[in-house]
């Protein structure tokens, strides 16, 4: 921790030639980093922050499995770069669960066996709270459409759809 | 990814000054659902990427002067698909800025950037042609206002000079009633690029404006101003041929892996003729 409570990480990076310096808040805690234009916001979440709940897959912003809400917004981090990041405020998986407890969703997901290999579970996850905090009782097809940008080759689905519907009926307990 | 200069404007000024001077080698970046992909593929090698987010004039708003509507360069798909004034006046526009992508993709990309890559399958392209939409570009001799149909050329190419920088798209406000639709085709439910995308628009004195894309190198604009293919009393055999005159632009890519041009443009009529039902029915129930 450096005097302005700012947390100071990856000193290679800030030494290479062309980093910018970015500041953004990852899961609540901020952050000081030095970033090359060309790594994207997954990149430095994974190799400059050791956040390696968002996973690196296809790349293109079809499957969904970087998704982290940027903003209060889901997006594709392998389609932002880390720069376009500054001063925002960054949600990974690894900041849905407090004080050592899961949140309702990941229990959820858990209690359904949604989770099967478990790539693409961080996103989803992502995804379906960025929807239940938009609207707490989606529908089926509401569901659907929210979690269209999320692929899971496991092919979980039902067990996802049906997480997510447990904690709307629950009526944001 | 390749290594490039990042530039971050403040102003539209600035935005235009650092075009000029990376001309060809600069890309803008707005929402980079696109440009990200093709700088990792190495398809684009720009030595300049310039992040127009943070320019003052192009706060990412959506606004009302007077009648025309204007939706700033930085507005994503998720902003308009949600904004009241184009669900109730530009519904093809909200419905095709719905379907794009995914919510992850519709969060950041941007309709002028839809517009500006100039894919024949862009789903706004086909609305904004209903609507006669303008689009606003700012270059180092001003601003310049650019009618949509003179915009597209063909795949990747517009009208846009290299120095010039879209600020807006400005949709102006119906004057009569009308009632309009978007409807698409695409191989599989939920993300998907379309294979035909088409925009349908009826006023009440019967004109219909039907445009569409992923059927031809650039989106085509066809106007019927005989009133036949709105007219219910018509006969079949008559409004079928007003369409086919109207659809006699497309012209889909044998080469494209997404359907075969025999399978669009049987879909182009069945759409055609469906988005005008959907959009009189909706002018029945104003």
């Amino acid at each position: 921790m450096n005097v302005n409570g700012m947390d100071e990480v990856n000193e290679e990076a800030r030494g290479a030639q062309g980093a910018i310096p970015i500041r953004l808040a990852v899961n609540g805690r901020q952050r000081a980093l030095a970033v090359l234009p060309h790594h994207t916001l997954l990149d430095v979440l994974r190799d400059d922050l050791g956040l390696t709940g968002a996973k690196e897959c296809c790349l293109v912003g079809e499957c969904g499995a970087c998704t982290v809400l940027v903003d209060g917004r889901t997006v594709d981090a392998c389609l932002v770069l880390a720069v376009e990041a500054d001063g925002a405020e960054v949600l990974t998986v690894e900041g849905l669960a407090g004080h050592g407890r899961l949140s309702r969703l990941q229990e959820a997901f858990l209690e359904k066996g949604a989770a099967q290999c478990g790539f693409c579970i961080p996103g989803q996850l992502l995804s379906a709270q960025a929807l239940l905090d938009a609207n707490p009782h989606p529908t089926l097809p509401e569901v659907q459409e929210a979690m269209a940008g999320n692929l899971c080759r496991c092919a979980g689905y039902e067990q996802i759809t049906e997480a997510i519907l447990d904690v709307a009926a629950e009526g944001g307990r | 990814m390749h290594a490039f200069v990042y530039e971050r404007p403040g102003t539209l000024a600035d935005a235009v000054a650092l075009l000029s001077r990376h001309g060809p080698d600069a890309r803008l970046l707005a929402g980079g659902t696109d440009l990200i992909i093709r700088l990792r593929d190495g398809s684009l090698r720009p030595r300049a990427v310039i992040d127009v987010k943070r320019v003052a004039e192009l706060e990412p708003g959506i606004g009302q002067d007077g009648r025309t509507l204007t939706i700033g360069a930085t507005a994503v798909m998720t902003d308009i698909a949600a904004d009241p004034r184009i669900r109730d006046h530009f519904a093809a526009l909200a419905e095709a800025a719905s379907v794009i992508g995914s919510v992850q993709i519709r969060n950041r990309a941007t309709l002028a950037g839809n517009i500006c890559n100039a894919s024949p399958a862009a789903d706004t392209a086909p609305a904004l042609l209903v609507y006669d939409a303008t689009v606003v570009a700012a270059g180092p001799s001003g601003a310049r206002r650019i009618p949509i149909d003179a915009f597209f050329v063909r795949s990747g190419h517009t009208t846009l000079d290299p120095r010039e920088v879209v600020t807006a798209i400005e949709l102006p406000l119906p004057t009569s009633r009308a009632a309009s639709v978007h409807l698409r085709r695409t191989r599989r439910r939920g993300h998907d690029l379309a294979s035909v995308t088409l925009s349908c628009l009826v006023d009440e004195h019967g004109v219909t404006r039907l445009a569409y894309g992923s059927v031809g190198p650039r989106p085509v604009l066809a106007v019927d101003e005989s009133g036949v293919l709105a007219d219910a009393r018509a006969s079949d055999a008559a409004r079928s041929a007003v369409l086919e005159g109207m659809l006699a632009a497309a012209s889909p890519s044998p080469r494209s892996m997404r359907a075969s041009p025999e399978y669009r443009l049987a879909m182009l009529r069945v759409l055609g003729m469906r988005a005008v039902a959907t959009a009189l029915t909706r002018l029945a129930e104003g």
